[in-house]
């Protein structure tokens, strides 16, 4: 298989890592001291067959690509990527000449669900503004599933996503990580075993939201104060259930459900998933990081991370960013089109993201646009690799890079057939595999999902013409 | 010289640049899509002089003084209007301060022209005019009022003489907003627009009466019935804001009623009503990448609204409801096609169309000799996302490359690399 090696961007002189390292201080592998999820996934994949897909552009989301590939999936893994692979007998074979494979994409920054279509009060529950602490939420117990936008999402080649809690709070709460196939529950969505995030957020949002009631915290002092004393009160409740954990005699200490969460995070096994704009707060916030001994997994938003890439890569934390958008609020004035491919090119881990129910649908076209703009002021950067920008690097964000974000043996098969060049305007999503099962296809109209909530409106149903 | 002072001249220059005396130009090689009569012309030279397309063609002769611009390989089109802007009233979206579109109080509804409030030094404009977007409609906007005001058309191009015609159009707003705007029901929002135009046509007849205060008493005051007299002579285009198809039915109604020259704006279920759009020859502006029921009033909203509107002979606009990003609309036209919607039909919706929406093609919208010369080379097709503007002109004008954003890139590029400083270069002096 020719696989073209890897272009290093910018300069061959960029010495810094190209990706997150694994951060491993902190890390805990071993068993929590608290009580297990009390939302457990009842996901399982659907019922799929063997399927070789041939003589596609294959672009492998490791930064490689090969041109007239082959991508075997099997059992709900990808079994083989290569060249001219045969098909056993009982594999389905797709004629792929022509179009594009790319891994499934993945958005870690997605409130479908808790704000769902249609935007109306009784369906908007991103956000428990009634303390600035609600690190004892989770967006999961919002989401509902049959939110519209999951399926368009779907559509537009989203495999799998994250859904966060609002940005209004200090610690907005745990987010929820889906795997995006339709489902009555949420716990049928939830994405095995894919580490929580909590979720918490820098800056204007949440000094505006309790500021304006007169309350703390109304600055950006108030905002670091705010997170300090949650995570030493967290430290020292962590510690008791420590304590009592060594010989599990007498009374347990009283559940906090907040100090639970950051105490899960001190403990590495909740990711922090943290909105912030600007260069400054997200230097500060890796300081109180390293004070309080936690891994920051991702800035998200993050529209000044092209002035930090080497920080944030020093410290092993994502930048994850839109394409373009800038100007809508003081801490976006200084937004530009080369966000990405800056980061990338500044040895920092660089991800996409739409933090929107219609830009979810393109993040092909986002990631292709921020491409462009960075090869256009010669950061010469392959298309293969921007292609990381939406799979491996948001998987990383998420924990989950061993078992989906690119095309390798033995990883679920959550793969996307793009009708043409997926950097390209006119491409759309052909057939989405979700662990190997095709849960979209643009020519099936049986594979092209509808919420409950779209039946009925345009149809008779609905009072239509007679 | 310092450094930074260059920095400022620079930025200067990227505000305001507006030579004493346009250059000619002669852009050659090029792939030109006229959109005028002559079509589509190849390797086509664009004369331009004096602020106007001197000359399109394949065989023209260029002037000994043009400079020449090669656009060989490249493709050349009309400029990017944008047919409902908040350029120069808009510069941090929540920064109140920075806001003058919308009006809180009903003092003024039809009168409101918010055209004085605007800015043309606004950083938002070059960040917008060298990805080609070179004209604009400004749209006002109200918090209290279905009658949201008036609205102007602008150049890009500069800080002097850039209002082209003022007010172009009144702007209403029905459906939802008008539902909440009138106190909680549709019908009030009705019959609220029906009450101001039975007063103004009144008013228009007895002036005289009024002044000495012996007609009956109005809804609304002297210069909001003077704002709706060239509206109900049809004079001045009525936008109206709708996206449910029964609230178009409404407007249509309110149209046919009243003789007002309509355009919807919105429409994110006009393809339901495609026929009857098509029968009163209103014009639809729309934003081509909407398909999900966000609201009530859009359970109909689809990628193929732009396609089914053009295919019933609707004249079709693109928005996208963002100032800061109204260049993403190549983008959104670009989706628009691949549902469905011929490619020339996109790049019209993106410039002739707004023109013609809007009165304005007599002097803009196409290529053609004695327009305005406001045009961009692309360096491919306008609405694939890895196409730029190479060169972009206004009103004659070669528009500088320069923008807030090119500065903030230019200022941290250098510093990507692992030999940089340990301050960006802009923070050292010289």
């Amino acid at each position: 298989m020719s696989i073209r090696p890897l272009v290093l961007a910018f300069s061959a002189a960029a010495v810094f890592a190209l990706c997150a390292p694994a951060f491993s201080a902190g890390q805990d592998d071993s068993p929590s001291e608290f009580p297990p999820d009390p939302f457990p996934s009842t996901y399982q994949p659907l019922p799929s067959v063997p399927t070789l897909i041939q003589h596609v552009t294959l672009y492998t989301g490791t930064g490689e690509e090969a041109d007239d590939g082959d991508v075997l999936l099997k059992d709900g893994k990808v079994a083989a990527v290569g060249k001219g692979l045969k098909a056993d007998p009982g594999v389905l074979v797709i004629d792929g000449t022509g179009k594009f494979v790319t891994p499934g994409i993945i958005d870690v920054h997605s409130h479908l669900g808790v704000y769902p279509s249609p935007a109306v009060d009784a369906l908007s529950d991103g956000n428990e503004l009634t303390n600035p602490n609600t690190a004892n939420v989770r967006a999961e117990n919002s989401v509902w599933p049959q939110d519209p936008g999951f399926n368009t999402a779907r559509a537009g080649g989203v495999t799998t996503l994250e859904i966060l809690p609002g940005s209004g709070n200090l610690f907005g709460g745990r987010s929820v990580v889906l795997k995006n196939v339709p489902s009555v529950t949420t716990e049928g969505m939830k994405f095995p075993d894919a580490p929580y995030g909590l979720k918490m957020a820098c800056g204007e949002n949440p000094k505006r939201v309790y500021g304006s009631k007169g309350q703390f915290p109304s600055t950006l002092m108030g905002d670091v104060a705010g997170y300090r004393q949650a995570w030493a009160e967290a430290q020292s409740y962590d510690a008791q259930w420590k304590a009592w954990e060594k010989t599990r005699t007498g009374t347990p200490p009283a559940r906090d459900l907040k100090l639970e969460t950051l105490a899960e995070v001190l403990n590495g096994r909740v990711r922090v998933q943290m909105h912030c704009y600007r260069a400054n707060e997200m230097a500060t916030m890796l300081d109180v990081a390293k004070e309080f001994h936690y891994h920051i997994a991702a800035f998200h938003h993050a529209v000044e991370a092209y002035k930090i890439p080497k920080l944030l890569a020093a410290n092993g934390t994502c930048a994850v960013m839109w394409a373009d958008w800038w100007g809508f609020k003081m801490e976006a004035w200084d937004g530009i089109r080369e966000n990405l491919p800056m980061v990338d090119a500044g040895g920092a881990c660089a991800t996409i993201h739409s933090d929107d129910q219609n830009g979810i649908q393109r993040l092909n076209q986002e990631t292709a646009k921020a491409w462009a703009a960075g090869n256009r002021v010669g950061l010469n950067i392959s298309e293969a690799r921007a292609i990381e920008w939406m799979t491996l690097n948001p998987a990383k964000v998420l924990g989950i890079d061993a078992k989906t974000g690119s095309l390798e043996p033995g990883k679920m098969a959550d793969v996307v057939l793009w009708t043409g060049n997926p950097f390209s305007v006119y491409s759309k999503a052909e057939k989405v595999f979700i662990d190997g099962a095709v849960v979209y296809d643009r020519d099936d109209p049986k594979l092209q999902p509808r919420s409950d909530f779209e039946l009925g409106k345009l149809g008779q149903a609905a009072g239509g013409a007679l | 010289m310092n450094r930074n002072y260059l920095y400022i001249a620079l930025a200067l220059a990227g505000l305001s640049a507006v030579p004493a005396r346009a250059d000619t130009y002669a852009i050659t090689g090029g792939t030109v899509y006229t959109l005028g009569a002559a079509g589509k012309l190849e390797h086509a030279t664009v004369i331009v002089r004096d602020g106007k397309i001197a000359a399109v063609g394949a065989d023209v002769a260029i002037p000994a003084d043009a400079k020449r611009i090669d656009a060989t390989g490249k493709l050349v089109t009309p400029g990017i209007i944008d047919p409902e802007s908040a350029f120069g009233l808009d510069e941090v979206d929540a920064v109140s301060q920075t806001q003058d579109g919308t009006l809180t109080s009903t003092r003024y509804t039809a009168a409101f022209d918010p055209t004085a409030g605007i800015n043309p030094r606004s950083m938002v404009i070059p960040v917008n005019r060298i990805e080609g977007v070179t004209r604009a409609v400004v749209a006002p906007g109200s918090d209290s009022s279905v009658l949201q005001g008036r609205g102007s058309v602008i150049s890009l191009d500069g800080v002097q003489g850039y209002v082209l015609k003022d007010p172009v159009a009144l702007f209403v707003t029905l459906g939802e907003a008008g539902q909440k705007l009138a106190g909680g029901a549709r019908g009030g929002a009705l019959e609220s627009l029906r009450e101001a135009f039975e007063d103004a046509k009144d008013y228009g007849v007895n002036r005289a009466a009024y002044d000495k205060a012996g007609r009956r008493a109005y809804a609304l005051s002297r210069p909001d019935l003077e704002a709706l007299q060239p509206v109900l002579k049809g004079e001045l285009p009525v936008v109206v804001q709708v996206d449910r198809a029964s609230d178009i039915e409404a407007a249509l109604a309110l149209g046919a009623e009243f003789r007002l020259k309509l355009i919807v704006s919105g429409g994110a279920e006009a393809w339901m009503v495609v026929d009857e759009l098509a029968k009163a020859k209103v014009p639809v502006i729309l934003n081509p990448a909407r398909d999900l029921p966000e609201a009530f009033e859009s359970l109909g909203a689809s990628f193929e609204d732009a396609a089914r509107l053009q295919k019933a002979g609707v004249l079709i606009a693109f928005e996208t409801g963002d100032s800061h990003k109204s260049w993403n609309v190549r983008q959104f036209g670009g989706i628009a096609v691949a549902n469905g919607l011929p490619w020339i039909e996109a790049v019209k919706a993106m410039s002739l169309n707004p023109a013609r929406i809007y009165g304005l093609d007599k002097n803009v919208g196409s290529l053609e000799a004695g327009k305005d010369a406001d045009l961009v080379v692309w360096s491919g097709d306008p609405l694939e996302l890895t196409t730029f503007a190479d060169a972009v002109f206004i009103r004659g004008k070669l528009v500088p490359m320069v923008s807030r954003q090119t500065e903030l890139r230019d200022r941290y590029l250098p510093y990507l690399k692992a030999d940089a400083p340990a301050l960006p270069p802009a923070y050292q002096r010289d």
